[in-house]
């Protein structure tokens, strides 16, 4: 039986008198691996930005690992990766600090890393293949570089839930395949359960297990094999566009 | 004059006790606060010392202990300013700021008798420093030392990337509440080695001159703490041998080895 990691039940979300979010209900189980995909202002964010706790909703139940958001205490069963404009890229730390920082929800007081969480920084810039530029600095990176080390500070904590926001948007297409491979391996080899936010539904489609369309609301939600083949969404979006992101990568 | 001369005077030893503690704290706050581009706190604060130097002198207590609660309650405000008034930081900082001057100015000139004091806080005297004094700029120095280390990891994952530091369960509102109390008392501090027109110096210049030549976050603090250090040993020799005001002399001194890391990494 699978087991529910999210589930999230009539979520609505005002800011002022705009409506951001309305009547949103799905649940997530382990294992799963959703696009999150919509037009710029559909609320993605602010429904990832709920779902970790940091905002809270007008109306409407969540429930991650069976708590509300913002009473989870597990901050390590998390892995999150935010848009890239969250950090500074001329902050002066190297790739080492910034994946082991990763590690920090599990203690509260500093120490220095022991063997075993070596062991798990190393693995986690290996997986994202980081391993060889630990000590550059991340303002001397690639967007790709980048962005693969941020999600390497996402799993070093071996997470059961993985939230990315927006990760391909700087990348280029050959980077953004090999990121979405990398992704796929965590989620099937790891058994991660990942949640990516995209406007990529054609690349996304491709991988993920579930797409959930929103604009403020929920347009879609099911495989990309019942997208391409919903006469609603051939209505939603015209045929013509239904076909293009269905068909893009034949 | 000889090192050994120097150091054979028990003011210049106080004063550069005094000074390495007191230029360390500044040097890691400093990078903590250029990072978050809040780093104009510092002269904020030290405006607001103005203002509670004058209370101090009023009331004739010891001004640097009726300034640290002043200061540290000003920083508190300007963080709430921002957060809940939707302010910049620099619109923040500029009214605290605006309101220390103003009002030591008014309690100077309804007082009367004080402004000579008042005014050499301005410019500071870390030479004229007492007993008292260095034992009270140790024991806090090494109270906000070993707070940042106790936070360094918090420190590191809010400065580097708020978001992702509140998911990883840090509050982040503690820490950045925690960051600008300790400025507070550091300023306050300060202001007894460069005077209060310079204090935003010590905490901006050894951190942005870290910042030129740096290859980690820890190599940016212990850089850091290195050139405000010898800054302040430096600049306190200098000002004694060639008869400089010691707090403007640690400030050129400081700026000389931030030119210098500049060209370092853009000619070599």
């Amino acid at each position: 039986m699978s087991v529910n990691i999210l589930s999230v039940e009539g979520l609505s979300f005002r800011y002022n008198s705009l409506e951001v979010l309305s009547n949103i209900s799905f649940s997530i189980n382990a294992g799963d691996y959703i696009g999150l995909v919509g037009p710029n202002g559909s609320g993605k964010t602010t429904l990832i930005r709920i779902i970790l706790g940091l905002m809270k909703p007008n109306k409407g139940n969540i429930s991650l690992f069976g708590v509300e958001p913002w009473k989870f205490k597990d901050c390590y069963r998390i892995g999150y990766l935010p848009q890239r404009t969250q950090f500074n890229p001329y902050f002066p730390a190297i790739v080492k600090e910034i994946v082991s920082s990763g590690l920090f929800s599990k203690r509260r007081f500093y120490k220095i890393p022991d063997k075993p969480e070596e062991a798990m920084i190393e693995e986690a810039m290996r997986l994202m293949d980081v391993l060889d530029i630990r000590n550059k600095l991340i303002g001397d990176l690639s967007g790709g570089q980048q962005q693969r080390v941020l999600v390497a500070r996402a799993i070093v904590n071996e997470p059961e839930l993985l939230i990315l926001d927006e990760p391909t948007t700087a990348l280029d297409p050959e980077t953004r395949e090999r990121f979405f491979h990398i992704l796929q391996e965590l989620n099937q080899n790891k058994k991660v359960t990942i949640i990516l936010v995209t406007h990529d539904i054609a690349s996304i489609g491709k991988y993920a297990s579930r797409l959930l369309y929103l604009d403020k609301k929920i347009v879609f939600y099911g495989s990309f094999e019942d997208f391409c083949s919903s006469v609603d969404m051939g209505s939603y979006f015209g045929e013509f566009a239904q076909h293009l992101i269905c068909h893009r990568h034949d | 004059m000889e090192i050994v001369d120097f150091l054979h005077y028990e003011f210049i030893r106080r004063a550069l006790i005094t000074g390495s503690f007191i230029a360390l704290v500044c040097s890691l706050l400093g990078v903590l606060l250029v990072l978050r581009r809040f780093s104009l706190i510092g002269d904020g604060l030290a405006h607001v010392t103005f203002g509670s130097v004058a209370i101090g002198l009023l009331l004739k207590q010891h001004p640097v202990y009726v300034s640290i609660p002043i200061v540290m309650l000003s920083s508190l405000g300007i963080l709430k300013l921002t957060e809940k008034a939707r302010l910049y930081g620099d619109a923040a900082i500029g009214i605290v700021s605006s309101i220390g001057i103003a009002g030591g100015i008014l309690i100077a000139s309804i007082a009367g008798g004080f402004n000579v004091d008042l005014f050499s806080y301005l410019f500071g005297n870390i030479l004229s420093i007492s007993k008292a004094e260095v034992f009270t700029s140790m024991v806090l120095s090494l109270v906000v030392l070993l707070i940042i280390s106790l936070f360094y990891k918090e420190h590191f994952s809010t400065t580097f990337d708020e978001e992702f530091a509140k998911v990883s369960g840090i509050n982040t509102k503690k820490i950045n509440s925690i960051l600008v109390l300790l400025t507070g008392i550091t300023v306050v501090l300060a202001m007894r080695v460069v005077g209060i027109m310079l204090t935003s110096a010590l905490l901006i210049l050894p951190a942005v001159t870290a910042l030129q030549i740096a290859r980690s976050f820890k190599n940016t603090m212990v850089i850091s703490s290195i050139i405000a250090v010898s800054a302040v040993i430096i600049g306190i020799y200098i000002s004694f041998a060639m008869n400089l005001p010691t707090g403007a002399t640690i400030v050129i001194t400081n700026f000389i080895f931030f030119i210098t890391a500049f060209l370092y990494r853009n000619v070599f």
